[in-house]
């Protein structure tokens, strides 16, 4: 069993917090802005804050729409959206353990589609 | 068998502390060659030196070993005292047993052997070491200075008041640079014109000054103290000495659609032109991939129109070669190209304009007069917004790692001038930081907020779109944690600046190093900030790094005073620690030649033997001016012809012998 924590979504999230130079920018981009308790710039602050219990309780991960707008713009090489799927990865292991397994993704997937988006969107739209 | 002395620095307590200073000078004196060895407080000290002197004459000494302090440290200090007693100064060895050994150890064993160890390699070396003498080479009393920009025309301008002759080599038709397309410069807000117009004049006018506009370096040959410079002067297809840059020409010429880069390219000019009114020289000059009749042979309107028969459509480039003691790059900056950040919609928007652009709009000799109306329908526009960092501080791979340094003062000076000159304006500001350092600086940013209401918000863009056509600008604001949309008529980008591309063949010709960005990287960040690696070369200007008018200005004085030390000398000591060829080992490969960052090395023909058994031979020659002695030709020549005087490789191999003995 996972030993559940803020290091373990440092991991990973695989990006570097420290990295941010708090610009605000993928708040800026965010089309799911309006829908979020707490934004993408407050993911990656409370991510560097340590603060594992405030993100576990975010309802915007659950908005975030993985459209990668604000990994595509953050000028510093942060992914603030691999940051936000962290913390729902965690969520749902901490609830059952991964929902889908690796041989039921389809064996032929674009390449270009970021995997994110894929297994986000798996996690998202099950029933 | 020489007569070696050792002479060993407590360093006050630096050295003493940590390594016993009288086993070390016990086990010394014992070296083979050694005649003498004593310790003493302070060796670079008034009395240590007194010491070192009465000793080689005492015991007619053939050279010395001091271990101190590093040799960047007193090397040059002991040289000269060893001169003074009448030593080669290049049989002094340094030891160095403070930097390398006491201030990282902290046992005082440990110290003491390795201060030894060290002592008796210094000693090894010196018994290979052979009397050098530095050779001398005269010195060009001229400057050239590449880029007619600010920081040229300054540098020029104190080269010219020490008395000597400066060339400025520009690429464009004027000098003035950047801070001529300037409407007003911070923080002081005087017109940019009004403030360098008067240098450029100046510039124009003195007798020491030559200008060489619309011209490029071709070729760079030579060593400090002695360059040969080809330049190329692109013909202007107008006769620099007759024109009077009265304009009739241009008023006539039937080809009027290429676009004015002075003005950004916001408006068009003539196929020939004056950049500016106040263009130094104030001469015409015709773009050959415009002018009608250069490219059909049909027209010759100007020709006929100009009252003085200045036009000359025959005219070819030009090559003039010169001679230079010292070269300064002055060659500048150009903002960032914006295709990476189509977040902003600047491609796809006319009112989506960049600062310098803004510039030019504001500007009472720009496109509107110096009226503030946008690019797409010449209206007044009544809300702007400005976007700080577009580029800058970016490491996602699109735009530049670094500050630029100067948008911060910049847009500030833009939404102040705006708020001034049409108080109905509402201005916006997205910023990540306000970086005002300087003398008056951030008392300006506060004076915008405070005085003139410019609203700064503290967030970034991330996109710009066309609503209704309006530009609405959606960004953060961090402060209050929303997400906002201005409904804006003009949007300005604070963009990026980087060095003028031109700057890597100026580099390669003049074998400077350039960092990542493209930044020429000067001698010592902190104390040689003017001078390059390359002797006699010298650096002023954003090409160094970003800087605004008042620290380029100061920069170019700095580089002017360090052109005119060496102008000043009659002759250049060289140094005598440089590589040399062994003709009869060389096979002529040019391995060394590739390797060497100086151009030092050339090679020749060369006759061996006499009568029925001579052959020629190409073998490497190294220019002593020219070589900096680094040894990479050394390591690379692969038959070991080639050696390093002062640093052979029996030398270093000795050397090693003795760190390695037991």
């Amino acid at each position: 069993m996972e030993n559940f924590d803020i290091e373990y979504i440092k991991e990973i999230s695989r990006t570097d917090v420290r990295k941010c130079m708090k610009c605000g920018k993928c708040s800026g981009r965010c089309p799911a802005f309006n829908d979020m308790d707490i934004k993408p710039h407050q993911f990656v602050t409370l991510l560097g804050q340590g603060k594992f219990d405030v993100l576990l309780k975010s309802k915007a991960i659950f908005s975030c729409l993985s459209c990668m707008a604000c990994v595509e713009r953050c000028p510093r090489g942060v992914a603030p959206a691999n940051v936000i799927e962290a913390v729902r990865d965690t969520v749902e292991r901490m609830q059952n353990g991964n929902a889908i397994k690796a041989e039921d993704i389809p064996p032929i997937v674009d390449d270009l589609i970021p995997q994110q988006l894929l297994v986000s969107a798996y996690r998202k739209y099950r029933k | 068998m020489q007569r070696i002395g050792v002479f060993i620095c407590h360093c006050g307590t630096n050295i003493a502390a940590t390594v016993n200073v009288e086993k070390v000078t016990e086990a010394l004196r014992k070296e083979p060659c050694v005649v003498f060895a004593d310790n003493y407080q302070y060796m670079c000290s008034e009395n240590g030196q007194q010491l070192i002197k009465n000793k080689i004459k005492e015991y007619n000494l053939t050279g010395i070993v001091v271990c101190a302090c590093s040799p960047r440290m007193h090397e040059g200090t002991f040289r000269k005292t060893a001169e003074a007693a009448g030593l080669n100064p290049y049989m002094v060895e340094i030891a160095n047993i403070r930097e390398q050994c006491s201030w990282i150890h902290k046992d005082i064993d440990e110290a003491t052997e390795k201060a030894v160890i060290l002592g008796r390699t210094a000693i090894a070396k010196l018994t290979l070491n052979t009397p050098l003498t530095a050779g001398e080479t005269g010195v060009t009393k001229r400057a050239l200075v590449i880029g007619g920009g600010i920081a040229g025309i300054q540098c020029a301008l104190d080269i010219a008041d020490a008395g000597y002759e400066v060339d400025i080599v520009e690429k464009r038709p004027t000098i003035g640079g950047r801070m001529s397309q300037l409407d007003k410069t911070f923080p002081t807000l005087d017109c940019s014109a009004c403030i360098l117009t008067p240098k450029m004049v100046d510039c124009a006018q003195s007798e020491k000054i030559k200008l060489f506009t619309y011209s490029e370096v071709e070729e760079v040959k030579g060593f400090v103290g002695n360059f040969k410079v080809k330049i190329k002067k692109k013909a202007r297809y107008v006769d620099e000495t007759k024109c009077t840059g009265c304009g009739v020409c241009m008023a006539n010429c039937p080809s009027k659609k290429g676009l004015n880069a002075f003005n950004m390219n916001l408006n068009t000019r003539p196929a020939i032109y004056i950049p500016f009114a106040q263009a130094i020289p104030n001469v015409a000059v015709i773009d050959p991939e415009q002018c009608i009749k250069l490219k059909t042979g049909k027209c010759g309107l100007c020709q006929m129109k100009c009252g003085v028969g200045a036009i000359d459509y025959t005219q070819k480039d030009e090559y003039v070669d010169r001679e230079y003691g010292a070269i300064v790059v002055a060659t500048g900056f150009k903002p960032i190209d914006l295709t990476n950040f189509n977040e902003y919609g600047y491609a796809d928007n006319k009112d989506v304009i960049t600062s310098l652009e803004l510039e030019r709009l504001m500007n009472a000799a720009g496109p509107t007069k110096g009226v503030l109306l946008r690019p797409s329908d010449n209206e007044h526009p009544k809300v702007i917004t400005f976007i700080q960092c577009v580029g800058s501080r970016d490491v996602s791979g699109c735009g530049k790692p670094y500050c630029s340094k100067i948008c911060c003062m910049y847009t500030a000076k833009h939404a102040m001038l705006i708020r001034e000159k049409y108080p109905d304006t509402e201005v916006h500001v997205f910023y990540i930081d306000v970086r005002t350092p300087g003398k008056n600086y951030d008392e300006f940013y506060r004076r915008a907020v405070e005085q003139y209401g410019v609203d700064y918000i503290k967030g970034m863009v991330g996109k710009v779109y066309n609503e209704n056509g309006k530009l609405m600008v959606q960004g953060s604001n961090l402060l209050d944690n929303t997400q906002v949309v201005i409904p804006s008529d003009l949007v300005v980008l604070a963009t990026a600046i980087e060095p003028d591309p031109s700057v890597r063949d100026i580099a390669s010709k003049l074998t400077i190093s350039i960092d990542t960005n493209n930044f020429l990287t000067e001698a010592h960040a902190k104390l040689k900030p003017v001078e390059c690696a390359t002797a006699g070369v010298f650096l002023a200007g954003v090409c160094q790094g970003p800087k605004d008018v008042p620290e380029t200005v100061s920069q170019a004085s700095a580089a002017a005073s360090k052109v005119i030390g060496l102008l000043a000398k009659d002759k250049l000591k060289g140094n005598p620690c440089v590589a040399h060829s062994d003709e009869m080992m060389c096979t002529g490969c040019s391995q060394c030649a590739r390797v060497c960052p100086y151009g030092a090395i050339t090679y020749e023909d060369k006759t061996f033997g006499r009568g029925a058994n001579a052959t020629v031979r190409r073998v490497a020659v190294v220019n002593p001016a020219v070589c900096q002695g680094c040894g990479a030709c050394t390591v690379t020549c692969p038959s070991g012809a080639m050696d390093l005087h002062g640093f052979s490789s029996s030398q270093i191999l000795k050397e090693i012998d003795f760190i390695c003995k037991k």
